[in-house]
């Protein structure tokens, strides 16, 4: 198994030091060329989402990327990524990927001094602590798509398909199971 | 799991503030207008300020925290985080900054000092703060300060990258010492540079700072940023570099993309082309001539 992480801005070592812990392979996306290897996966990290919103337009990766993910290769989007998968942003305009039939408030927690930790529970997984940065949250979700996370009345984490995102960031804690739960979406897509 | 206390909890989330804006160029605007357009180009974050340092080292006298009024308009402006600065050692002016809900403040050795002996004790904020720094040593005395995060020095205005590559490459030379020493020497080590003993522990056991370390002063060119990367910045502060060239808007996007590109020489040739005119700059020993002014020296 193989997965790509997109590199262009933002916390995107976390992730690979995360996989690396689980003795998955991964390798760096910052360039067209990088999309032409093969990966089972792929990984949109947390960062600025108008900034990675910006290179992949500009740097001519956002359609091939929403394409790849339409047709039906996993990925897993924390905070930014989040925001990029989703297909309405409440009062944004941030360039964005859209496969996922949700929409999500950017900076819904306010400014840095809004940022902080929970303890939540996620899917079948019980209990993880959630690291919200100057989060997102789902504001509401269409059809068809799993809520797997909730925190004082906001969605946190959905799912739909193959497609995976959370507003807080497992990669910043030690607990790996968010990630496990990806691996295994990857694991069943493949065989 | 560790159970960590409030404090510590809020200086995990700052330090992780940092993380987020790794691989991402922030940028110095003085107006509304400018940070859209830093906002527009790729910028991850933008620091409010009056004046650029170019700027401020013409105008000379006293340099202060910029109008909370002012700040608050580029805050209304754009979506990515706000930073501003603050003098080294006023508590008061980062007090004002942490009331209107700045995302990070920058201690600054660009503005006239407020203190010159003591920093701003800043781990009794819960809003948090970068530093420069030109060595391991100072790095650590600001860490221990509460900074979480830290940049290089440079020595801002100039449009000279000189002063960056120094310091970050001594900072990577200190480390690389410390990491390969005896645990039993650490204690010596960390004495005779004059940094506390456990953070001196922490990066002798881990090989790399406990927060994140940015290129600042004297970037102008998305080629002096790409250096600083490869040097093993974690990102790039650009000042007076952008809105002192010829053109802003197509200057700052280029930056962005050689930052993320680093390492890629063809990428970085095409986006270094047709820029117009670089910042003018001045070199440091001008500066020495013009009116004495080495920012970097401030603050140690």
């Amino acid at each position: 198994m193989i997965i790509g992480v997109l590199a262009l801005q933002g916390a995107f070592i976390e992730h690979e030091a995360v996989l690396k812990r689980l003795h998955v392979e991964c390798f760096e996306i910052r360039k067209p060329s990088d999309l032409d290897r093969r990966m089972d996966g792929l990984i949109i990290p947390g960062g600025e989402s108008t900034v990675i919103g910006k290179l992949l337009v500009d740097m001519d990766m956002m359609n091939r990327i929403r394409k790849m993910i339409l047709d039906g290769m996993p990925v897993f989007g924390t905070c930014a990524g989040m925001i990029l998968l989703a297909r309405n942003i409440v009062d944004g305009t941030v360039g964005s990927i859209g496969t996922m039939p949700v929409t999500v408030r950017r900076n819904a927690y306010g400014r840095q001094l809004g940022s902080f930790s929970a303890d939540g529970s996620f899917g079948d997984l019980g209990g993880i602590q959630m690291r919200f940065i100057r989060a997102p949250y789902v504001d509401s979700v269409d059809k068809g798509v799993e809520i797997l996370s909730v925190h004082e009345g906001k969605i946190v984490a959905v799912r739909y398909g193959n497609q995976l995102a959370t507003a807080f960031h497992p990669e910043l804690t030690d607990d790996d199971r968010v990630h496990r739960y990806f691996l295994s979406i990857v694991e069943s897509s493949t065989c | 799991m560790k159970m960590l206390s409030s404090d510590e909890n809020r200086y995990g989330l700052n330090r992780e503030l940092a993380q987020m804006l790794k691989s991402g160029v922030i940028m110095d605007v003085t107006t509304p207008e400018q940070a859209r357009i830093a906002e527009e180009a790729g910028a991850c974050a933008v620091m409010a300020l009056e004046r650029i340092p170019a700027d401020i080292r013409m105008a000379g006298g006293v340099s202060r925290m910029s109008d909370p009024e002012m700040i608050r308009g580029i805050q209304d402006a754009v979506s990515i985080p706000v930073m501003a600065k603050c003098r080294i050692g006023h508590f008061v002016e980062a007090q004002i900054l942490e009331a209107i809900e700045i995302d990070y403040i920058d201690e600054s050795e660009v503005l006239s000092p407020a203190d010159d002996v003591h920093h701003i004790d800043k781990s009794t904020f819960k809003v948090p703060f970068v530093c420069g720094a030109r060595n391991l040593g100072e790095a650590l005395r600001r860490i221990g300060e509460g900074a979480s995060m830290i940049r290089t020095k440079g020595e801002p205005g100039t449009g000279d990258i000189v002063q960056a590559v120094s310091h970050m490459r001594a900072m990577n030379q200190d480390i690389a010492a410390l990491s390969s020493i005896r645990r039993d020497e650490v204690h010596e080590f960390a004495k005779r540079i004059g940094a506390p003993l456990d953070l001196a522990m922490y990066v002798h056991d881990h090989g790399r700072l406990p927060v994140v370390n940015f290129a600042a002063g004297g970037v102008a060119t998305p080629a002096d940023a790409a250096l600083m990367m490869q040097l093993g910045a974690d990102g790039v502060f650009v000042g007076s570099g952008i809105f002192r060239s010829g053109n802003p808007e197509k200057r700052a996007a280029a930056i962005v993309k050689a930052v993320t590109n680093f390492d890629d020489p063809t990428i970085l040739a095409e986006v270094s082309s047709g820029l117009g005119e670089a910042m003018v700059g001045i070199n440091k020993d001008e500066i020495e001539k013009l009116n004495n002014i080495k920012m970097a020296e401030r603050g140690q």
